[in-house]
């Protein structure tokens, strides 16, 4: 949520999928000099995907009632049972029963399902406002505080606002490789970017506080901050507050409250205890980085130049949702471990549409994407994931040019890096 | 200690799972009955969470239900004995056309139906000294409030005229129980039958019951009534004898545009049907909250207290009144569809 310093002087284009002067045709070349993957798509071939997508979207809309509402209750009343059920077991983690700790193995396991679930089923999609139509003010996506390191508030808006509009624009959504991370040809290569697989292996294991970095925009504040106005910085400073009393409050929970607790059953289990939790915690924190960097990083799924959302309709907007976008295809129980991110294409298409809605949407949308020639990306979670992890190693290394190795490049950007000239720094 | 080991959820969450009734809880009840009255009316008896702090006879509850998956917030007077000894409370509604709740409640709503319940309110009541001569002037659903005054006080009121209006026998509400009182010479009763004897004129008072002025007077029905018993009474001098029951029917009619009221800024903005209540809202200076303007980020979700608005993508209305309470809209993609206030 922002209070509206750049408040635009017409109508947001995206609120229609038609418009009032023709948009121009796409060029067969993006400026990189790789293809448009809509090229062969007309203005008006455009408009016409946008009103069939909102078609669909009408269809699932008007239709929402009594069993998607007990869908979602009944995630969140089985995600606190286990979360229960786990930290009681947790309680007697200490027990040793020939040669294992059974309570050990079976409160961890039970408390980074029930972690899994809260953020990704049920956090990430309340906070989209997918529940809001039931009016429960429990289960509101201006009510829903997550079991996360990021303050909700926060993450709504570089999410919610920034991420699901700007869906991998360079430049517009620092999602794409969350400005560590170099996963498209088109981002420009640094020195920075040869160690990310490093990078890369450190941002999963911690991921949530990884985010709330990223969410609190702390980067940009430690670069930028000398030329930052007064205004903004207080900015900052108040959601720092915010950040640091979140941390605070979540750790005091998993690494001292609930160790505490089991101290009192003397059965040794308190430091057990603390130990579930912080395997618990990064078993959310590498899954969850696993199935977000499938959602658009795997190789096939496209990025986007600045100047082309300029005047951008909703049709278009909807076109780039789909091409940035690429699915995991699984069983039931792994899109439902997955907050249905396994269906990102349709997520982003309709980010407020009830998560248990998108299967039966998903055949609708791969079908108009095949009529119209358009890429709808998807594969297995091995096959997505090694495909993301393919491209961090391989991107890492400059894009070979005419007349020069790459080998010469990194030592032209250490050089120059050494002396202190820039180079190494992350930009797209 | 119990905080610090839910967050970020409260230790309340946890215990809804297990006892949603408990004192201390928000206030649910369970439904136990739905006892049809007329054709197209039914009592709703409901056991209400042990946090239920009781009533005054012919005061009122919101009830909130949740129909299709989507909470509706709806207010009715109460009709149970105050001390009745099973703790049940029980209200009556009348279906009305178009009516999403009314029509839930008597048709569609099965015993053992968890509701949400907000503690009784409202001053239609009477007062801890009963008057010596009581006049209840009811019409239709309107006779609710009173039921539940003269189940509880009809014993001890000396002198209790009654006149119910209905538009036909087979519409009137607790009609076997209104002349049992009445054979037993323990109330007055006159039915004013529309069909029988038209709509009810308040001059017809001066023979119906000679002595109106003597009496302190208590009026529930359809807005018409209401008005003419207050400029009744205004003209007879005695507007300090006579007290008013309203209740409005939710029904909405959704125009094109309206005057939108930012009632915390004070700021009044005569809307368009095309323009986003964001962007008038903002044209007009009051600090909004805002995101992607596009309709899928929730950023700007702000409560409606009253009004009526229409999504600009889908054309879907989103209204709410009064009684049925806030109802949060997105700011961005929908314009008002008649006067709105909104909670900024």
């Amino acid at each position: 949520m922002t209070l509206a310093p750049e408040r635009p002087t017409t109508i947001n284009s995206r609120l229609r999928v038609d418009s009032d002067t023709r948009r121009p045709q796409r060029p067969e070349l993006k400026k990189s000099g790789r293809p448009n993957p809509a090229a062969h798509l007309t203005p008006e071939q455009i408009e016409e995907i946008g009103r069939e997508l909102d078609v669909i979207r009408a269809e699932v809309m008007d239709s929402r009632g009594a069993s998607d509402a007990a869908y979602i209750r009944k995630v969140i009343k089985t995600q606190r049972y286990l979360e229960m059920g786990s930290r009681a077991a947790l309680l007697f983690s200490g027990v040793k029963y020939k040669g294992i700790r059974p309570m050990w193995w079976l409160g961890t396991a039970g408390l980074s399902v029930a972690k899994i679930l809260e953020n990704m089923e049920i956090g990430h999609n309340v906070m989209h406002g997918q529940w809001d139509w039931m009016r429960d003010p429990k289960i509101h996506s201006t009510a829903w505080e997550w079991d996360h390191a990021s303050p909700s508030e926060q993450w709504k808006h570089s999410h919610n606002q920034i991420h699901h509009t700007f869906t991998n624009v360079l430049g517009r959504d620092n999602d794409l490789g969350y400005g560590i991370l170099r996963v498209d040809e088109d981002q420009k290569w640094t020195l920075f970017y040869l160690f990310q697989p490093v990078w890369h292996v450190a941002n999963a294991l911690m991921f949530e506080y990884s985010i709330a970095a990223y969410d609190l925009e702390l980067g940009g504040y430690l670069v930028k901050r000398k030329r930052m106005s007064e205004e903004d910085k207080a900015e900052f400073r108040k959601n720092a507050k915010a950040t640091v009393a979140k941390i605070q409050a979540q750790m005091t929970k998993d690494y001292v409250g609930h160790p505490a607790l089991a101290a009192a059953t003397f059965t040794g289990s308190a430091r057990h205890t603390l130990t579930a939790n912080i395997v618990a915690n990064l078993v959310r924190n590498v899954w969850s980085n696993t199935v977000i960097i499938c959602g658009h990083f795997p190789s096939g799924i496209e990025t986007f130049e600045k100047t082309s959302i300029e005047g951008e309709t909703r049709g278009e907007w909807y076109l780039r949702q789909m091409l940035g976008s690429g699915n995991i295809h699984g069983s039931k129980a792994m899109h439902v471990m997955t907050g249905n991110l396994s269906h990102q294409i349709e997520h982003h298409l309709f980010p407020d549409m009830p998560s248990n809605r998108y299967a039966e949407i998903a055949p609708k949308i791969r079908d108009l994407m095949e009529r119209h020639d358009l890429k709808y990306v998807t594969g297995s979670l091995p096959k997505q994931v090694g495909s993301v992890y393919k491209k961090v190693v391989e991107l890492s290394l400059p894009p070979k040019r005419e007349g020069t190795t790459r080998r010469a490049t990194i030592l032209r950007a250490a050089k120059k890096a050494l002396a202190g000239k820039g180079g190494a720094g992350r930009r797209y | 200690m119990a905080e610090a080991l839910a967050t970020p959820l409260v230790p309340a969450d946890y215990l809804d799972l297990f006892d949603p009734m408990r004192a201390g809880a928000d206030l649910r009840g369970r439904v136990v009955s739905v006892t049809p009255e007329t054709t197209d009316a039914a009592t709703v008896t409901i056991r209400p969470g042990r946090g239920w702090s009781g009533h005054v006879p012919g005061q009122y509850i919101r009830v909130g239900i949740d129909i299709d998956g989507v909470r509706h917030w709806r207010a009715y007077s109460l009709t149970h004995r105050a001390d009745a000894a099973d703790g049940l409370i029980s209200f009556t509604t009348k279906a009305i056309p178009d009516g999403v709740v009314s029509n839930h409640l008597v048709r569609r709503t099965a015993p053992g139906t968890m509701v949400m319940l907000d503690q009784a309110t409202g001053d239609f009541s009477l007062p801890r000294t009963l008057p010596a001569k009581a006049l209840f002037i009811t019409a239709g659903s309107g006779i609710t409030p009173v039921m539940g005054m003269l189940r509880n006080h009809l014993n001890a009121l000396d002198d209790a005229v009654q006149i119910h209006c209905a538009p036909t026998e087979s519409d009137v509400i607790f009609r076997d129980e209104l002349r049992g009182y009445a054979a037993a010479s323990r109330l007055t009763l006159h039915e004013n039958l529309d069909d029988v004897a038209g709509v009810l004129n308040l001059a017809s008072l001066d023979w119906l019951v000679p002595d109106w002025r003597e009496r302190e007077v208590w009026v529930c029905g359809p807005t018409g009534l209401l008005d003419a018993a207050e400029s009744h009474w205004e003209t007879a001098g005695l507007s300090d004898r006579l007290h008013v029951e309203r209740f409005r029917p939710s029904v909405v009619e959704p125009g094109e545009g309206g005057i939108v009221t930012f009632a915390n800024t004070k700021v009044t903005v005569d809307a368009d049907g095309a323009t986003p209540i964001l962007d008038a809202g903002e044209a007009a200076g009051v600090l909004m909250p805002s995101g992607c303007r596009m309709g899928i980020c929730f950023g700007c979700v702000v409560p409606l207290k009253e009004g009526a608005v229409r999504d600009l993508r889908t054309g879907e209305i989103t209204s709410t009144d009064e009684n049925s309470g806030d109802v949060r809209i997105q700011t961005c993609i929908n314009a008002a569809a008649g006067p709105c206030d909104i909670d900024l």
